[in-house]
């Protein structure tokens, strides 16, 4: 009996080394953690409960027989973050550097198949050199297989990708279709086609990094959410954002003991919008002081920065926020902005994740590059994600709320349940200037004339109180009292019901 | 007594002075200019009146503006505070023919002090002693000799035409004041084409010591005691106290008399100081007479315990003084610091904008100690580039000097100020410094402490470990916070564990926390055990702790695995692995800070607006290098790092996309660390 004991010890043992002590210090020295390290580090300590441990290759072509290391090159199972499941696996790069089989697919799909059926959240670490050339297009299907698995699971379980190495060719369209992706700055890449396939095609000469690294995705493709520093860095932080999101979409978003009054009056608030309308002002501001304990977790900070989207907690229960920043192209929406908030939106509708809208948005970015990259859709992406939404909505207009972009952003019209503003606000078809210059063509050549015209509009219209005639605007609130209306307003909404009628889906302008 | 003043001031010292006049039951009156609208001492005052545009050359400094807000209000009388019109005979004058009450001394005596050569020559003739010197013209070596030796030695030979340190010599003999004054006068000859040359006393390990004086109009006059406030950068005034650490009674005796013998002569009513410079044998040399209520005064108030102001308002009113010098005797020590909105590690750049947080320590007042912030602000503020960049003044009190300094530091810990950068970490490595410690400061003190500027502090190991255990306490606190959350499987929870390892400033301790009821037990590796106490919850940006019975106030805020805590002057990235945590993170690589661009790229499309630098200029880090206009906004693009600015692309005016080089740079000349 000892023996038996003894064989599974050292069985377990050996399947616990992946490629080999070699392997593993070859790892570190570049910099990254170990499969089996990185789930110790994004797990609660001693929850990890590994599967298919011995799971091995079938392929016997290019004399792979003679290689059949136990895991196959991807550790799976499940494990709990600060107590709540969720289903993992990481791919080892130690072993036949992380590539992807049959096994190694099937592995990855039984995981996500139990993550689905007992309703809990899927976390993926990449670290693979993509597929198993020798297994071909065994190792292709099972590629199909866990794509088909993310798309059913999309919208049903949260999916967070942490990019820990590479991750190229199909092996991106995994990630690309779970809802957060992040990576790690110098140590992972991401890219359909790698340099050398682009020199020869094109003759593009590109580095790994250059062409798909932590900056490239951040900032200026939008594929990753965001980017730390190292792999622990980036682990503490996926058990962060863990915490804001609910289990499932049948589970309320979680809500954990806060230590933060929530009527807690900001009077520097009264000042944040400043005298001179063309004067920026930092939004983050309002976000930090208006969240529990000033804790905001951004999604895609680096990119499309006019407007501003993450996660907050309001009496201790998650909250998506959404804002336009006017410190960057004084917080027009354009195409990038509508396509990374509308997203986002699409994300807490999802999953019952309540969402607050903070508005100071003076129009759509004009301009040939705008029109030709067709903003017209993915401005439309926007609208029809506010609009589709069935989530509490509480909006908060802090300065400029001009024409359709007014309308776009959580508008009362579209099915905003507290849509609040400040006395700065202006809720107008468009800027003073702007009108002027269209009622009044006849007087544009006298400077006099068009001052007075333009001083007129401001004083009909530069303000929150034609909208709030027309029940547009529930209430104009103190900007001191923003998080104590805000919170009272969720309170509120905790009973909402609201559902759209049946369609097999929607045919949002993709 | 007046029934309304008007204070012609702004920021802190127009507070300072709403406050005494409120507590007499005078109405007050405050003047702004546009960019003070919403300023602090705005709506502390009774009225308000707008007397210009942001410029105080457009405002605060026009006497005609005063005049009229004055005629507006019916205002008695005027409160220059310190700067502005405030040693401005002519406003003083005007305000003599308007029928208003000055409350300052007479117009003769500002006029006659604020010509450094009259005062001097008046100062000597009122027996104040003042710096020995020969203004003569002196024919050769040997003149320049005998001269020095009456002067005694050492000695300054300087070029009557002389600046920069030009033609300037110091000899401490006969041999060096023979080939100083040769060589001076060459130097001055071909500088300067004029080689007159003359000598004076070198003083030697300066201290800058100044003496309170209050005169009356019925002849009193008394002097308050002195303030020193040798810790200057710049001649910039960043840290005074009183009484001096330096002076003996006796010493303190003749400069308060010498300094009320100046006010006498000049016939002084009001409250004034008469500044000095003392050498290292507390020889005391005078400077010069500031005829108004100084910065620093509130220093002298805490340890004589009289409102300088009340007692310039009721000598302007014509009431006699109501002590006598004999009454006035020196209770404790008292110390200030000035919160400068300027960036130390920037090399002290001016930092304007938004006040996001602003909370000084407590205000509170027992026979032990006291803590006093003067301040001008307030939370949600602004910091405009108009005007001085002094925003408040903390000054602490207690019965002795190293109580005082112990209150300083912890209320400087307690110091919230969010959003510009400033001088609060700098202010606490001086009182952390054993040389201001043991009082032993002259005016070179900053230039010779930080002669490469400020790069923070290091804190020794004794505070770092009383910060590791404060930071693995909230730590724990924090992490079984999120053990709480919704949706945990039952009976299956995480427990969290009693192993963590502390990473601060290069140092790991490994530790175990064992929790009660009434705080931590924090026990390191070589078995040091540190009691931590705190109501400290997740999130509060400010933590008092009690560790082993003393206080420790950190300034906490979030970072991945930890907090940024800022204590004492250090700022610190503290990260409390668990143990496994700790033994990965070890193997995580040391990255490089990242390499920013040689280029300043425009961040947006927009129009050049203005450019605020030259090719060949030296940037500091954070410096504003030019305003693009975007979507009807201007935005300031600064430095990212110290650079010379090598080609500037786009001009004012100019129209650019995204990305298009505004300015090119190249490092800066190696040698000079910011």
């Amino acid at each position: 009996m000892h023996d038996i004991l003894a064989e599974l010890e050292a069985r377990r043992s050996v399947a616990r080394l992946g490629g080999g002590e070699r392997r593993i210090a070859a790892q570190h020295a570049k910099g990254k953690l170990t499969a089996r390290e990185r789930i110790e580090l994004l797990l609660d300590e001693g929850s990890f409960e590994e599967f298919d441990m011995f799971v091995a290759h079938r392929c016997t072509d290019f004399g792979m027989q003679a290689e059949r290391p136990a895991g196959d090159g991807v550790v799976t199972g499940w494990g709990t973050i600060n107590g709540r499941m969720v289903y993992v696996f990481s791919q080892d790069f130690t072993v036949f550097g992380g590539s992807l089989s049959e096994t190694h697919a099937q592995k990855i799909c039984k995981i996500m198949d139990m993550a689905m059926q007992n309703g809990a959240p899927v976390i993926g670490i990449n670290d693979s050199g993509g597929a198993r050339i020798q297994e071909g297009v065994a190792s292709l299907a099972g590629y199909a297989e866990v794509f088909q698995r993310n798309i059913m699971a999309s919208g049903v379980v949260p999916q967070i990708s942490l990019i820990m190495g590479p991750c190229a060719g199909g092996a991106v369209y995994s990630p690309a279709m779970t809802d957060f992706i992040f990576m790690v700055r110098d140590t992972s890449y991401m890219f359909v086609t790698g340099p050398d396939v682009v020199k020869t095609v094109t003759n593009e000469v590109v580095t790994a990094e250059e062409l798909g690294g932590a900056t490239t995705h951040t900032r200026r493709s939008s594929v990753a959410d965001g980017a730390f520093e190292n792999d622990v860095e980036a682990l503490a932080e996926a058990r962060r954002l863990f915490d804001f999101l609910p289990l499932n979409n049948r589970d309320r978003a979680p809500v954990r003991p806060f230590f933060d009054d929530p009527g807690r009056i900001e009077p520097s608030l009264d000042t944040l919008v400043p005298e001179n309308p063309n004067t920026p002002y930092d939004m983050k501001e309002l976000i930090l002081k208006v969240a529990d304990e000033g804790d905001f977790f951004e999604i895609q900070a680096e990119f499309a920065k006019n407007i501003i989207t993450g996660f907050i907690r309001i009496e201790g229960s998650t909250v998506g926020v959404v804002a336009n920043q006017p410190m960057v192209l004084a917080g027009c929406l354009d195409i990038d902005a509508s396509r990374k908030a509308a997203r986002f939106v699409r994300f807490c509708d999802a999953f019952e994740i309540p969402i607050l809208t903070f508005v100071d948005v003076p129009g759509f970015l004009p301009g040939t590059g705008q029109e030709y990259g067709g903003v017209i859709k993915h401005g439309a992406k926007l609208l029809f994600a506010y609009g589709e939404a069935t989530v509490p909505k509480v909006t908060v207009l802090t300065r400029k709320c001009y024409g359709g972009a007014y309308v776009v952003m959580a508008s009362k019209h579209l099915r905003g349940d507290f849509n609040y503003a400040w006395p700065t606000s202006e809720v107008a078809v468009m800027g003073a200037k702007g009108a002027v210059e269209i009622l009044y063509r006849s007087e544009l050549g006298d400077p006099e004339k068009v001052a007075a015209r333009v001083k007129d509009y401001e004083d009909r219209f530069a303000n929150p109180f034609v909208a709030a005639e027309r029940g547009f605007i529930d209430e104009v609130i103190m900007p001191h009292s923003t998080r104590r209306r805000v919170a009272r307003a969720f309170a509120s909404l905790r009973t909402k019901r609201l559902t759209n009628p049946w369609k097999k889906h929607d045919n949002i302008p993709l | 007594m007046f029934k309304k003043i008007l204070i012609a001031n702004r920021g802190e010292i127009a507070c300072r002075v709403i406050r005494t006049a409120r507590r007499m039951g005078i109405a007050t009156v405050a003047v702004y200019s546009d960019a003070d609208r919403g300023a602090l001492h705005v709506r502390m005052a009774d009225e308000a009146v707008r007397i210009g545009p942001p410029p105080a050359s457009q405002s605060y400094i026009v006497i005609e503006n005063i005049l009229r807000a004055i005629r507006e209000t019916g205002a008695e009388a005027v409160h220059p505070g310190y700067g502005f019109l405030s040693e401005n005979a002519a406003f003083a004058e005007a305000l003599e023919r308007e029928g208003v009450v000055f409350i300052g001394p007479p117009a003769s005596a500002i006029e006659a002090m604020g010509d450094k050569i009259t005062s001097k020559k008046l100062a000597a003739e009122a027996g104040v002693s003042t710096v020995p010197g020969w203004m003569g013209l002196i024919a050769d070596a040997d003149e320049a000799v005998t001269i020095s030796r009456k002067i005694g030695y050492p000695v300054m030979i300087k070029a009557s035409a002389g600046g920069g340190g030009k033609g300037m010599r110091i000899a401490w003999n006969d041999r060096e004041a023979r080939e100083g004054f040769q060589s001076s006068r060459n130097e001055a000859a071909s500088s300067f084409g004029d080689d007159r040359i003359f000598i004076e006393k070198f003083v030697t390990q300066p201290r800058h010591i100044e003496i309170q004086v209050l005169a009356d109009r019925h002849g009193n006059c008394v002097y308050l005691h002195e303030r020193e406030c040798s810790i200057q950068r710049r001649n910039q005034k960043v840290i005074e106290e009183a009484p001096s650490p330096f002076l003996d009674a006796a010493t303190r005796r003749a400069m308060g008399e010498q300094a009320c013998a100046l006010a006498r002569a000049v016939g002084y009513a009001s409250a004034g100081t008469v500044e000095f410079i003392v050498d290292g044998a507390r020889n005391f040399y005078f400077l010069e007479m500031n005829t108004r209520l100084q910065v620093e005064h509130p220093v002298t108030e805490l340890i004589t315990g009289i409102d300088l102001v009340e007692q310039m308002i009721r000598v302007a009113a014509g009431e006699a003084l109501p002590f006598r010098q004999e009454d006035l005797t020196i209770d404790g020590c008292a110390i200030e610091s000035r919160l400068y909105a300027e960036d130390p590690y920037r090399n002290f750049l001016p930092s304007i904008g938004r006040l996001t947080r602003y909370r000084p320590p407590a205000e509170s007042r027992s026979p032990t100690a006291v803590v006093r912030n003067d301040t001008g602000v307030f939370e949600g503020g602004e910091i405009s580039m108009y005007y001085d960049p002094m925003i408040a003044k903390l000054c602490t009190w207690a019965p002795t000097r190293e109580a005082a300094i112990e209150e300083m530091r912890n209320a400087l810990d307690a110091f919230e100020v969010e959003g510009i950068g400033h001088n609060l970490p700098f202010l606490s490595a001086v009182m952390d410094h054993p040389r201001f410690v043991a009082g032993e400061m002259t005016t070179a003190f900053i230039a010779e402490e930080w002669p490469d500027g400020f790069q923070g502090v290091t804190l020794p190991e004794a505070q770092l470990r009383r910060i590791a255990a404060a930071a693995a306490a909230m730590f724990r606190v924090a992490e079984i916070r999120r053990t709480r959350i919704s949706g945990r499987m039952g009976n299956h929870e995480r427990r969290v564990g009693t192993d963590w390892v502390v990473a601060l400033q290069g140092a790991e301790f490994p530790v175990t926390i064992a929790a009660d009821r009434a705080g931590s037990t924090v026990r390191f590796a070589d078995g040091e055990e540190k009691r931590v106490a705190s109501d400290w919850t997740p999130g509060q940006p400010l933590a008092r702790l009690d560790v082993d019975g003393t206080p420790l106030v950190l300034k906490v805020g979030k970072i991945p695995m930890g907090f940024r805590i800022r204590s004492r002057g250090a700022d610190l990235k503290v990260h409390v692995f668990t143990p496994r945590q700790a033994e990965l993170a070890r193997l995580m690589p040391e990255k490089a800070p990242p390499d920013t661009s040689r280029f300043l790229l425009c961040p947006m499309p927009g129009l050049v607006v203005r450019v605020d630098v030259a090719e060949g200029d030296t940037v500091e880090e954070g410096q504003a290098l030019c305003t693009v206009e975007a979507m009807k906004m201007e935005n300031i693009l600064r430095a990212e790092r110290r650079a010379v600015v090598k080609r500037i692309a786009a001009g004012p005016g100019a129209s650019l996309a995204v990305d298009d080089v505004i300015m090119e740079f190249e490092p800066p000349p190696a040698g000079g660390k910011p």
